[in-house]
């Protein structure tokens, strides 16, 4: 298989938030799948792929036994939720941003 | 056994009664408070000294009380908030109501720890205490250290303010089992536990169903979990018979990480968790065997939350729909935004999201070109609350004043707190349990 895919397609999310940080974890459905997760969610990638939004340090914890990775993003929810004007100020929704991230497949 | 009848200050209550009816549990737990809440709730008792609890009490225990008190579960809860004194009095009050004469209702007091900030005490986000104005109020979260000695009372309810969350589910952990509060890998295992009870429904389905992808049987009757917990810190996670929801490695993956930074350094007042090496086992329908939690020794300080006044959020909205709606919206937001900044001088900070083409991912995403039901909604937060009446004002006068079929406008104003962490030797926090009587 080769190609485009969107992470949502091989991929579940949960987000949740501590003050102005943000953290995501990701998993994949197989774990075939996992070193494709692992490969697109670089802090690089992320940070080029929304560069308004992450606007501090990315960190990604591995967790291979799980086939996910944790990422925790700061000074990524505007503000946080004492700051923010997002409706969504604790970035609930950041789950299915990422998800909606395209990685390229190969194997 | 342990059950979750509450997983924030929202949760359901019919969820909890079937809880309890259905299943033979040893502790009731109710996770009630969330930082901002606790700020609220001060916000609250400055009031009224006889407030500052949380405003569902009465309403959970009345439903909840005569089925713990005739089956034996012990019922443990934060629903204390800033004034655990007053929630403990009106328990009884309420007891009394309803007929549990001499139930017994055990407060854990010394969470509040204002007078112990000094105005240089350094923030975690910067700067010091002294530099964000006067604090509404200052919460240490406590641990098992301290609750053990209101759950020793052998009191049926035990209330308190700021506890650790996993710390609720821990110490009766600790109290039937008799772990060492040093038994590191006794309490993360305890701890991991916790953390996933704590959230209520968001490991038996909640905050999990995706359609099509990640289904959930029955979401609307979502039962609340429970945990079968073996002497050596091994459990089930499960959830109430009958009930809908879903509990498999997946809903257990995702709540084993929610707010969770370094998963090999969990802190809590209580343990240092390491969860890396966590093993999840499906072990039969909606069962979950979870073990391997690594514990370090605790820390020596503890985290404070420190509430501020945060003057008042506005949100003002106004919708659009049909051909051409998303221009006309777009119009409404350069004639709102010249009218705030350029008409009445508004410089502090202004958001205009168009829902129907991108708002929650605005700041991530391009906005899309096409819309047919497109809503404006405007928000600005300011000290003062006549900002916020000009933007409501501003954005309802687009009715008339503004692009072509324009409706369904509303507005808020709501007045706001702020939060911000320290930490605080243990030494300086003087904890004390108080127990009354119906």
């Amino acid at each position: 298989m080769s190609g485009r895919l969107r992470l949502y397609d091989i991929a579940h999310a949960r987000a949740g938030d501590k003050g102005d940080t943000s953290n995501v974890c990701v998993f994949a459905y197989e774990p075939k799948h996992y070193p494709l997760l692992v490969r697109a969610l670089t802090p690089e990638r992320l940070r080029a792929a929304f560069p308004a939004l992450l606007r501090g340090p990315v960190r990604v914890f591995p967790l291979p036994q799980l086939s996910g990775v944790n990422l925790v993003m700061e000074n990524a929810l505007e503000g946080g939720v004492n700051a923010s004007l997002n409706l969504d100020g604790h970035g609930k929704s950041w789950s299915f941003l990422l998800l909606s991230l395209e990685v390229e497949a190969e194997d | 056994m342990l059950g979750c009848g509450a997983g924030f200050a929202s949760d359901r209550l019919d969820a909890a009664v079937a809880l309890v009816e259905r299943v033979r549990l040893d502790w009731l737990i109710l996770e009630c408070l969330g930082e901002r809440t606790l700020a609220f709730a001060h916000r609250d008792r400055r009031a009224d000294p006889n407030r500052g609890f949380d405003p569902l009490l009465e309403r959970r225990m009345r439903a909840l009380l005569p089925l713990c008190a005739a089956r034996g579960v012990r019922f443990l809860s934060n629903m204390g908030a800033a004034n655990p004194r007053a929630a403990a009095q009106a328990t009884v009050r309420i007891a009394r109501e309803l007929g549990l004469l001499g139930l017994r209702v055990a407060v854990l007091l010394g969470d509040e720890v204002t007078e112990a900030l000094a105005p240089d005490t350094p923030l975690w986000e910067g700067g010091r205490l002294a530099d964000r104005g006067p604090p509404l109020a200052a919460n240490a979260y406590l641990g098992c250290a301290e609750l053990l000695a209101a759950l020793a009372t052998g009191a049926e309810v035990v209330l308190t303010g700021r506890v650790a969350d996993p710390s609720l589910f821990l110490a009766p952990m600790i109290a039937r089992f008799g772990w060492r509060l040093d038994d590191w890998d006794r309490l993360a295992a305890g701890t991991l536990i916790g953390h996933l009870l704590e959230c209520g429904m968001q490991v038996t389905g909640g905050y999990f169903a995706d359609p099509g992808k990640k289904e959930v049987p029955d979401l609307a009757r979502c039962g609340f979990p429970y945990a079968e917990v073996a002497p050596d810190g091994t459990a089930v996670i499960t959830k109430t018979p009958g009930s809908g929801g879903r509990v498999d490695a997946r809903t257990v993956k995702e709540q084993l990480f929610y707010e969770v930074h370094d998963p090999a350094r969990y802190v809590t007042p209580d343990v240092v968790a390491d969860f890396t090496r966590v093993q999840i086992t499906e072990i039969g329908p909606d069962r979950v065997q979870i073990s391997g939690a690594r514990g370090y020794p605790r820390p020596p300080q503890l985290k404070v939350t420190i509430g501020f006044d945060g003057g008042y959020l506005a949100e003002a909205e106004i919708s659009y729909a049909g051909p051409n709606a998303a221009a006309r919206a777009r119009l409404a937001r350069a004639i709102l935004s010249e009218r705030m900044r350029a008409v009445h001088g508004y410089e502090g900070p202004l958001r205009i999201d168009l829902i129907g083409l991108r708002a929650l991912h605005a700041t991530a995403l391009p906005e899309p070109e096409e819309g047919e039901d497109v809503r404006l909604r405007a928000a600005l937060r300011a000290p003062e609350r006549e900002w916020g009446e000009l933007l409501a004002w501003e954005v309802e006068a687009l009715l008339t004043c503004g692009p072509a079929g324009g409706g369904g406008f509303r507005s808020r104003i709501v007045p706001q707190v702020t939060t911000a962490s320290a930490s605080l030797p243990r030494e300086r926090v003087r904890s004390e349990v108080v127990v009354f009587a119906a």
